[in-house]
């Protein structure tokens, strides 16, 4: 079936210059393994779309259930180059969070 | 067991925060963030108008304000307040609160020392985009280092009541009470990870308290009176993070957890001018009502190179807003911005980047947005930047002619044509770390 992610997950995003970083978190570490499973870093660049200019790099957490991904060229320049409202970031990881991933009932 | 409290996690965080830290419950230190990437250079135009500005105007004050508390609760204060003139900050904490003694950390301000550095062969070349500094050199507006906890620590070895800091690191802040009281070396890198990892998680204030904290956020009590964080530093390397009893907010391992992978780039190679933080190794444990304990924590030495925070002048960019109403307001503002785009082709203006953006329909995250057919209203907003002041002056004039001379119910205009402004751009870039020496002051 399809679940948006945030019925497993929480997260946070921010920015380090033009990458932002995207933090997600599974509420519940049984779902860590779903997380790895399907939140790729391709996924994350194509729900973006040309939001994401770069590449998307993933690291894994698994002592806290969280993914972190680095997007590249993800934030129109960055800092105070950005002509972006949200040119920090900051709302990305709720963006990402509203992405609907594939799970088995027994998954859940 | 020492308790060490983030009172600010930027310049222009809550004010009341940092007084009710001293005043709702024991702390020993009070740590106070106040300089982003781009503080430096606002405080360096400052300075260079009025040569004893230059630091963050808001601490002094504060310090006025809790310096009784602090004698009397025996309450240290540690803060990169200094901005680019740490002695003037540390002159008017005195005049505010002369039974208080201040020392300042120097050496992080390299602003001089730039022509110094290229003559010598360091190419400062940016770590991002691997170019030489030499690009923009006639352009920098500000250049420091970030220096970390244990020029700190040697400040608090004064017996100081006030350190202040320019160019520190965030972590370094809470890290150095931990160095100064438990007496850890710059070889204990395991330990430094840990306060490193301490620092992390209280350096945006309330972010680790239930502040912008996706996890359950309806349900976190009493904003109004949130409880900025507390570190309960062992000198084991372990530590709780927690709150005052009776503030509103949550201390979870939710909320520590989003503020641990805030603004986190690779989680194995956390770099500071202290040591290598590894956040894979982090352990979490409840710890009874909003306490979590926090364990395990491994690093490496830090690297031989210390970071420089470089700030130039860019160029200039200027953003205007329309709004349009239903229906149709997101076709309304399309059409407007079409209009805009044409004319200033027409005028033969180029710019780096024009952006368009639509509040209410798809601004913050473009397709990953639900489809919302027929938002009540659209606000246009379109963006201008570039090198070419008066191109972006022309820019600001072609926004409101569109309520009469486009498409319908064009409103909100009512600010006036936007203003231009100076893009003071960040460049970051690395040195050897011999190269910055450091010294500490006390200031009568």
């Amino acid at each position: 079936m399809k679940i948006p992610l945030s019925q497993i997950a929480h997260g946070r995003s921010g920015d380090k210059g033009d990458t932002s970083n995207i933090g997600i978190i599974a509420f519940n570490e049984k779902h860590y393994p779903l997380l790895v499973r399907e939140v790729t870093a391709e996924r994350v660049k194509a729900h973006f779309g040309a939001l994401i200019e770069g590449r998307v790099e993933r690291f894994e957490l698994p002592n806290l259930g969280a993914l972190n991904f680095l997007c590249y060229g993800a934030l129109g320049g960055g800092g105070t180059l950005s002509l972006r409202i949200d040119a920090q970031g900051k709302t990305l990881a709720a963006g990402l969070l509203g992405m609907e991933i594939d799970a088995d009932a027994a998954e859940l | 067991m020492i308790r060490i409290a983030n009172g600010q996690g930027f310049w222009g965080d809550w004010l009341e925060a940092p007084v009710r830290l001293v005043e709702q419950g024991p702390i020993d230190y009070l740590v106070l963030d106040y300089l982003a990437e781009v503080t430096m250079s606002i405080v360096q135009k400052q300075k260079q108008a009025d040569p004893s500005l230059g630091y963050a105007r808001d601490f002094p004050p504060l310090i006025g304000r809790i310096a009784a508390r602090m004698k009397e609760r025996r309450v240290r204060v540690v803060a990169n307040a200094g901005g680019v003139n740490p002695v003037a900050c540390a002159r008017e904490v005195k005049r505010l609160a002369p039974e208080l003694k201040v020392a300042v950390v120097l050496g992080d301000d390299v602003y001089d020392r730039i022509d110094d550095f290229l003559g010598r062969g360091l190419d400062l070349k940016n770590l991002d985009t691997a170019e030489p500094l030499t690009v923009i050199r006639p352009h920098i507006t500000s250049a420091n280092a970030y220096i970390g906890a244990f020029p700190l620590a040697e400040a608090l070895a004064t017996g100081a009541d006030v350190v202040i800091a320019g160019r520190s690191t965030d972590t370094a802040l809470a890290l150095a009470p931990m160095v100064h009281e438990f007496g850890w070396r710059p070889d204990q890198f395991h330990l430094l990870a840990a306060g490193t990892i301490a620092g992390h998680i209280v350096e945006c204030g309330a972010q680790c308290t239930g502040g912008n904290c996706i996890a359950d956020w309806k349900t976190i009590p009493d904003f109004a009176n949130i409880g900025y964080p507390i570190i309960e530093a062992e000198p084991d390397g372990s530590f709780v993070i927690t709150k005052h009893h009776g503030t509103g907010g949550r201390v979870s391992q939710d909320t520590v957890k989003e503020q641990l992978l805030y603004e986190l780039g690779d989680p194995h190679n956390y770099i500071t001018p202290d040591c290598m933080a590894d956040f894979t190794t982090v352990r979490l444990s409840d710890d009874g009502p909003n306490r979590v304990l926090v364990s395990g924590i491994k690093g490496r030495p830090a690297t031989p190179f210390l970071k420089i925070s470089i700030s130039y002048l860019h160029g200039y960019k200027a953003q205007g807003t329309i709004v349009y109403s239903w229906p149709d307001a997101l076709e309304k503002a399309q059409a407007a911005d079409a209009i805009v785009r044409a004319r200033l082709n027409d005028l033969g203006l180029s710019f780096e980047e024009i952006y368009s953006e639509y509040f209410g329909a798809n601004a913050c995250h473009g397709i990953a947005a639900p489809a919302n057919p027929q938002p009540a209203e659209v606000m246009l907003r379109v963006g201008v930047r570039g090198k070419d002041k008066r191109a972006v002056d022309r820019f600001t004039r072609e926004l409101i002619p569109l309520v009469l001379n486009g498409p319908p119910t064009g409103t909100g205009y009512g600010d006036g044509r936007p203003s231009v402004r100076e893009v003071v751009a960040y460049w970051p870039a690395l040195i050897p770390r011999q190269e910055i020496q450091t010294h500490v002051e006390v200031v009568e």
